[in-house]
């Protein structure tokens, strides 16, 4: 009898905590303030929905984004990382996506050596008026790092 | 400038482990213009090297400096409360620096997180090549400035020899002949009649064929 009344409690209870506990990561945005951080804002604007894993980071331009930057932020709980850049030609600084590019590029192959994982970090190309471009790469993101589960490196800071 | 190229992470991580309190020295002069070793690269291969040990559960501390140069004393003296600190260096700088760290830190474990590659230059932001050999007797003057010891894959003094075609060297396409570079330029400066001149077969001994070398100077001596 006890249990039969305990046994809805406990589903009830069971299913608020598997929503309260199912994985949400932390996607950590490194965006430039020319494109993908005006296409975030314009998500907000249009009322896009997307999941709110993301913390962003504006930059002068992704060029100024270095390795270091980016390992930065998985040492410090990131499940992911995405680079938000102009697409290639629109750079205010010339070339400053296509540093970031080759950057990601160098910093996901130490990534995958170090055991992490490579796929927790990519490069976007999105330009100011691409809201759903963002919201796509957040989304990707998401998944990927839901995907791959929890850094450690965050576990271990609790 | 001496020319540097981090070694692989797997081989870093390897030769890392176990050594608890871990400093990563960088050195700000050719190891940073190498993009290998300076303050930059400090931080990312410390990160990354912490990363690494928490996915192996490996304990302890990964600490990071960079100084001017490690192959002074003076500059190398400034980090030894640091040193005495930690279980293990691992160095950025060259293959002198590492040994100057080993010779003034003697208790400490001293690690090399680069290769040494050679003395050469940026020919552009990420390519660097080979320029000089060290052989303790410089000829440019004779040729063109132009060294056949470090870039003659013969290191030939008499060149060309019979192996270069088109302006490229007979091992590789993507290897100007320095021969044929000695003499285009001697021939844009008007004086192709130095090759005349023949080399003499060439002394080898400062170029490290007598020993190991060393350089002292009175008027400079404390
Ligand atoms: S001749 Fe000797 S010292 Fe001069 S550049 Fe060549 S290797 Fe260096
Ligand atoms: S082709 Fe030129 S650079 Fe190559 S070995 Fe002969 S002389 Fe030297």
């Amino acid at each position: 009898m006890e249990q039969q009344t305990a046994q809805p409690e406990m589903t009830v209870i069971g299913g608020v905590d598997e929503i309260v506990e199912e994985f949400q990561p932390k996607i950590e945005a490194m965006i430039c303030t020319y494109c993908t951080y005006a296409a975030a804002d314009l998500a907000g604007s249009q009322r896009l929905q997307y999941p709110p894993t993301v913390k962003i980071v504006k930059y002068p331009c992704t060029g100024r984004i270095s390795v270091a930057h980016i390992l930065k932020a998985f040492e410090l709980g990131a499940d992911a990382v995405l680079v938000g850049g102009c697409e290639v030609g629109t750079c205010h600084f010339i070339e400053g996506n296509l540093r970031a590019t080759e950057r990601v590029a160098y910093a996901k192959k130490l990534l995958e050596e170090t055991g992490l994982g490579g796929d927790r970090l990519e490069m976007f190309y999105i330009s100011a008026s691409d809201s759903h471009g963002f919201v796509n790469a957040v989304n990707e993101m998401t998944d990927r790092a839901k995907k791959m589960g929890p850094n450690f490196l965050g576990q271990a800071r609790g | 400038m001496i020319v540097l190229e981090q070694k692989k992470f797997q081989e870093i991580e390897k030769m890392t482990t176990g050594y608890n309190r871990l400093l990563v020295l960088g050195c700000e002069t050719c190891a940073a213009m190498s993009f290998a070793g300076g303050q930059r690269q400090v931080a990312e291969l410390a990160s990354a090297i912490r990363v690494a040990r928490k996915t192996t559960g490996e304990q302890g501390e990964v600490l990071e400096e960079a100084i001017a140069r490690q192959c002074e004393p003076e500059f190398v003296d400034l980090i030894k409360d640091e040193v005495s600190g930690c279980d293990a260096v691992l160095s950025l700088a060259c293959g002198a620096g590492v040994q100057m760290l080993a010779e003034r830190f003697q208790d400490k474990v001293v690690l090399p997180g680069c290769n040494t590659t050679f003395l050469g230059v940026t020919e552009e932001l990420g390519v660097w090549s080979e320029r000089c050999a060290g052989c303790g007797n410089c000829i440019l003057d004779k040729t063109a400035g132009l060294c056949p010891i470090a870039r003659c894959s013969k290191q030939l003094l008499n060149g060309p020899c019979g192996g270069s075609m088109n302006g490229k060297c007979e091992i590789s396409k993507d290897v100007d002949c320095v021969w044929q570079l000695i003499i285009d330029r001697l021939t844009r400066l008007n004086r192709l009649e130095m090759l005349e001149e023949i080399f003499p077969v060439k002394d080898w001994s400062p170029a490290g064929h007598g020993g190991p070398r060393k350089m002292v100077r009175e008027d400079l001596k404390s």
